[in-house]
């Protein structure tokens, strides 16, 4: 299969990034450096192609209870203009993906899904949409999606349109963003997946270009850095951000993910609810964990995790050496009986015995301003 | 990309110096640049023996985990401790941040020269 490339790939070209095949596209790993990218997020203002993302809509008289149904978090709480993080479920309470739903009226709402899951969670999407009066829409060819995301996030997409300082965290608008002598069209959401404040704007392919170079250009006075994938993915392990793939998958409920706040059993119906009652009851037989290394070594996927007498009690799911923390960090699943928090485990690095603690996520939070 | 020529290469993308029957190896500019910035080193006590090709140490970048492998049969006389400490070294000056030493009688000039490397990296562009 050919790689797909995203309406930017030729400015991530001429700023010199290395490019990686990624989820089908060929996305830039990293312009610079990835601590540098890192650090710019942490401290100034950062710019990444999300365009690989996808973006799915569900339109029509029922679309209200088909979200109902596909999601677990609680959709009645939405109205025009928010938007929630939620997991979209199997019948088993695994993750089929983890999604943002955005609604533009109870009629309307877009879902951004993971590129990787797009063709299933599409199928997933339209498979569950059958019951209701819905049309569900695959856009994800058309968009272009740039996160823009560190401090002065704000400030710069201010300077395109005024009206993006009014919009509250996880709230979104229709916005015309002024880039050169245009008026375009831009759905600017206060969302993003790096622990900082930011955005996450979706323009129409034609307009990618000149939004890309725009935010390049204007966001030289506020230090602004374009990021890869290499960033991105320290970003949101310091915030715990869950990776579907390596910390979310088809073998893990949200229960077990630490992602209970994303699960409303008493909202009504959707899709995996009875899973996640019974397994409630049952008693959760696993936890998501952070662990801080107190011995030298990088955990890492895959890693295992032993208990002081040897016996395995889990596995890594993401681990790096954090930029910003200066420490290596990782968040894994750990048996409930072996989870608390402060106790003492092994990681096996390279078949050696390494200590580290189970510690509370996430690692990194920003100040509240 | 810089490649000098007072040194031989490896395939794995290692460097190596010899002086008085004493070797140097490190990373190259290429492997550097490959794996982004290094965090991690881990590399063999001195006194130990190993083969050409075993894999006898690791480096580790913010993304990625990979192997040392020695470049020629010999055995480990003196490690950069220094460099172990500040392994980001090697991205700034990927020859001047050497791994270990090592003692050796097998024959130098196995290693791939600086022509022979720089044809390698452009085969595998």
């Amino acid at each position: 299969m050919s790689l797909k490339r995203t309406p930017l790939y030729e400015c991530h070209l001429e700023a010199g990034a290395k490019i990686v095949p990624f989820a089908g596209y060929e996305m830039p790993v990293r312009y610079t450096s990835d601590k540098d990218e890192h650090m710019s997020v942490r401290n100034d203002v950062g710019l990444f192609d999300v365009s690989h993302m996808g973006e799915v809509f569900i339109e029509g008289e029922e679309a209200l209870k088909t979200v109902q149904m596909l999601f677990s978090n609680d959709a009645q709480k939405l109205s025009e203009g928010k938007s929630m993080y939620t997991g979209m479920l199997n019948d088993q309470g695994c993750f089929v993906d983890d999604c943002i739903v955005y609604c533009f009226s109870d009629r309307k709402f877009l879902v951004c899904v993971n590129a990787s899951n797009r063709d299933k969670d599409v199928e997933h999407i339209k498979t569950v949409a059958k019951d209701f009066r819905v049309e569900v829409r695959d856009e994800s060819e058309d968009w272009v999606q740039i996160a823009v995301q560190g401090p002065q996030a704000r400030a710069l997409v201010a300077e395109f349109t005024e009206k993006s300082a009014e919009i509250s965290p996880f709230c979104f608008a229709e916005l015309k963003m002024n880039i050169g002598d245009k008026s375009v069209k831009t759905l600017v959401a206060r969302t993003g997946y790096t622990g900082e404040d930011g955005f996450e704007l979706y323009v129409k392919n034609d307009e990618g270009k000149a939004l890309w170079n725009a935010l390049v250009e204007k966001g030289s006075k506020y230090k602004v850095a374009c990021c890869g994938l290499g960033a991105r993915d320290t970003l949101r392990l310091e915030a715990a951000l869950r990776l579907y793939g390596n910390d979310i998958d088809e073998n893990h409920t949200p229960l077990e993910a630490g992602l209970s706040w994303t699960v409303k059993l008493d909202a009504g119906n959707f899709v995996g609810k009875e899973a996640l009652e019974k397994q409630k009851e049952a008693g959760i037989p696993k936890r998501m964990r952070g662990f801080k290394m107190l011995a030298r070594g990088i955990p890492r996927k895959g890693y295992a995790v032993q208990n002081l007498e040897g016996k395995n009690i889990g596995v890594i799911t993401s681990g790096t050496q954090a930029p910003y923390l200066n420490a290596p960090i990782a968040m894994g699943y750990v048996d409930t009986d072996n989870a608390a928090f402060g106790a003492r485990v092994n990681i096996i690095i390279r078949d050696k015995p390494v200590e580290a603690e189970l510690v509370r996520l996430p690692f990194y939070k920003r100040d509240e301003k | 990309m810089s490649i000098p020529n007072d040194l031989r290469y490896t395939k794995e993308h290692e460097w190596v110096r010899h002086e008085d029957g004493v070797f140097t190896v490190g990373i190259t500019h290429h492997a550097q640049d490959q794996l982004g910035d290094v965090v991690f080193l881990e590399l063999p006590d001195v006194g130990t023996a190993f083969s050409a090709g075993d894999a006898f140490g690791v480096v580790e970048s913010v993304k990625a985990v990979s192997d040392l492998y020695a470049p020629l049969s010999g055995e480990v006389v003196e490690v950069n401790e220094a460099l172990v400490e500040q392994p980001e070294t090697i991205n700034a000056e990927p020859y001047t941040s050497w791994l270990l030493k090592f003692k050796s009688d097998a024959d130098f000039a196995k290693l791939l020269s600086a022509d022979a490397y720089e044809g390698l990296l452009k085969a595998e562009a």
